[in-house]
């Protein structure tokens, strides 16, 4: 048989790729899981279709079609979960919303506790989450044991599982899916999608940005929405802004093809590894970011070498599983491991959505919706609001390094 | 993994080191003097350079001495200053 025979059809073209205009009402520059999500809010909420998303190599090349996909909302602050919650439950009803399979799967997410301290703070995150009334639990060692049977719950382990804390509704989904739903949707309202059109400078008037200076030519704007993951900080110095992100590797990597072992999600913050195993039956694999700060894709192996040795440690069933792939995304991480969304001062009409570090994916349309929204009515939504620039200035800091350092 | 170039041990593996962000970020010279967004600026913001990088390390496993690398943040090419 000849192998054309044998391949599925071409799919339809889902979007077209767009000439860009010489004027926009809204421009978003990068086109990531955030900034296609937030072209599509602005279009389905708020009626705003004169928009372009600007990117400057291929729809979600950057870190959405690289990262592990892992939703949940369990982190610790108040402020935290009014965003990741919201995030959460627009992923309940995402395929409806985009009509596109997105495959989000609720198989839940446990986050592993191995010392005295690691339980205190799970149990502490759990009482916060149900306070703010997330699906949160916590589970002894036994209990973790039963959900998932190759974890090796023993005394055997250097650093034992002393329990975990559990969230049901949390899971993952295929981030190419969700990339191209929002693509697909937002170009059908109108908005311009622009691959390969490279964002280089910015023409400014006082304190309102008039026109931005691409590969592939002049853009006016009526307002600047950045979204551009890893490179904020590149992008926010041409406007004369230094942003308080550091832009890190994070690496992943996936085994061959293997049969069912895992429905579940396994992080643990104290070994260093979190896994799951996706839909064709791949273990995803990752951990932290790699220290130094990178633009290359590409982080040391050594790094790489201690996930799978902690992986191993926890799941003695992986030692015979092989590394097919690894990779990495450049994430740009803040002080206090969490995002900053609102104005980008001191332009008028220029926002900024960055520092979603390790773990921005599970926030794709909780972000688009809150951030659509703030740049519809040129104020902060009221979930983007503790998230403002501002707060490294006042101290407001949310620090969430416990809840999203290895954990995504 | 990266070699880089401790200055009193040569080349060694990257395992061995420990990275400090932007060199020459210096404690401010009269504290009082500063407002909130200084404040802000000095503990907050580092340079984030997609290009060359001037950034300390620390040889952790070795002579546990500081010193200060020029790194390409893309090619991952160092240089010692001059
Ligand atoms: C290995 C890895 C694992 C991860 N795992 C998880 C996880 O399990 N769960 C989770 O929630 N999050 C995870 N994340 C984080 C998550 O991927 C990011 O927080 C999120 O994707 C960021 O938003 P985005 O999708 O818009 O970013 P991106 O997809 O990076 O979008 C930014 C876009 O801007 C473009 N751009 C940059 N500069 C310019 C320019 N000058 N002109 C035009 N375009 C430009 C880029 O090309 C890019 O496409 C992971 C990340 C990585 C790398
Ligand atoms: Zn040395």
């Amino acid at each position: 048989m000849r192998t054309s025979e044998r391949l599925p059809e071409h799919p339809e073209f889902l979007w077209q790729d767009r000439e860009p205009r010489g004027a926009y009402d809204v421009v978003v520059v990068g086109g990531g899981g955030h900034g296609l999500a937030t072209a599509y809010y602005l279009a389905r909420h708020h009626g705003i279709t004169n928009v372009a998303v600007l990117e400057k190599g291929w729809l979600a090349g950057g870190n959405m079609a690289r990262n592990t996909t892992i939703i949940r909302s369990n982190y610790l602050w108040d402020e935290s979960a009014g965003i990741y919650e919201h995030s959460l439950r627009l992923w309940e009803g995402l395929e409806d919303e985009l009509e596109t399979p997105v495959l989000f799967s609720q198989r839940g997410v446990l986050n592993l506790a191995h010392s005295l301290g690691d339980v205190r703070e799970s149990r502490r995150r759990v009482n916060a989450n149900q306070l703010n009334g997330i699906d949160a639990q916590w589970l002894d060692a036994a209990e973790v044991g039963k959900l998932v049977p190759i974890l090796d719950v023993t005394d055997r382990p250097r650093h034992r599982v002393l329990g975990a804390t559990y969230q049901p509704r949390a899971g993952i989904a295929k981030h190419d899916y969700v990339a191209w739903g929002f693509a697909r949707a937002a170009h059908a309202l109108g908005v311009d999608i622009v691959q390969n059109c490279v964002v280089e400078d910015f023409e400014t008037d006082g304190d309102v940005v008039t026109a931005i200076r691409t590969s592939r030519g002049r853009i006016a704007c009526g307002t600047l929405a950045l979204a551009a993951a890893g490179h904020s900080a590149v992008l926010a110095e041409r406007l004369g802004v230094r942003l308080p992100v550091q832009s890190h590797p994070l690496q992943a990597l996936v085994s061959e093809l293997l049969e069912p072992v895992l429905d579940t999600v396994v992080m643990s913050n104290a070994v260093h590894v979190y896994v799951s195993q996706a839909h064709k039956g791949e273990l995803v694999m990752g951990a932290g970011v790699d220290p130094y700060v990178g633009y290359g894709q590409r982080g040391s192996i050594h790094v790489v070498e201690e996930q799978m040795a902690a992986a191993v440690e926890l799941f003695p069933v992986f030692a015979r599983a092989h590394v097919l792939r690894t990779w990495a995304g450049i994430v740009d991480v803040t002080p206090d491991a969490s995002p900053v969304v609102g104005h980008l001062p001191p332009y008028a009409n220029a926002f900024v959505n960055c520092g979603w570090g390790t773990g921005g994916f599970k926030a794709t349309p909780g972000l688009g919706a809150v951030y659509a929204d703030t740049i519809a009515h040129g104020r902060p939504h009221p979930l983007a609001e503790p998230f403002a620039l501002d707060r490294f200035r006042t101290g407001r800091l949310i620090d969430e390094h416990g809840a999203a350092a290895v954990a995504h | 993994m990266m070699s880089l170039p401790c200055p009193h041990c040569g080349p060694r593996d990257e395992t061995e080191f420990g990275y400090g962000g932007q060199a020459g970020v210096a404690y401010p010279a009269r504290p009082g003097d500063l407002d909130d967004r200084a404040w802000a600026e000095y503990l907050f913001v580092r340079d984030n350079p997609r290009g060359w990088s001037t950034e300390r390390w620390v040889h952790r496993a070795g002579c546990r001495q500081w010193f200060v690398l020029r790194r390409h943040t893309v090619t991952h090419e160092i240089e010692s200053p001059a």
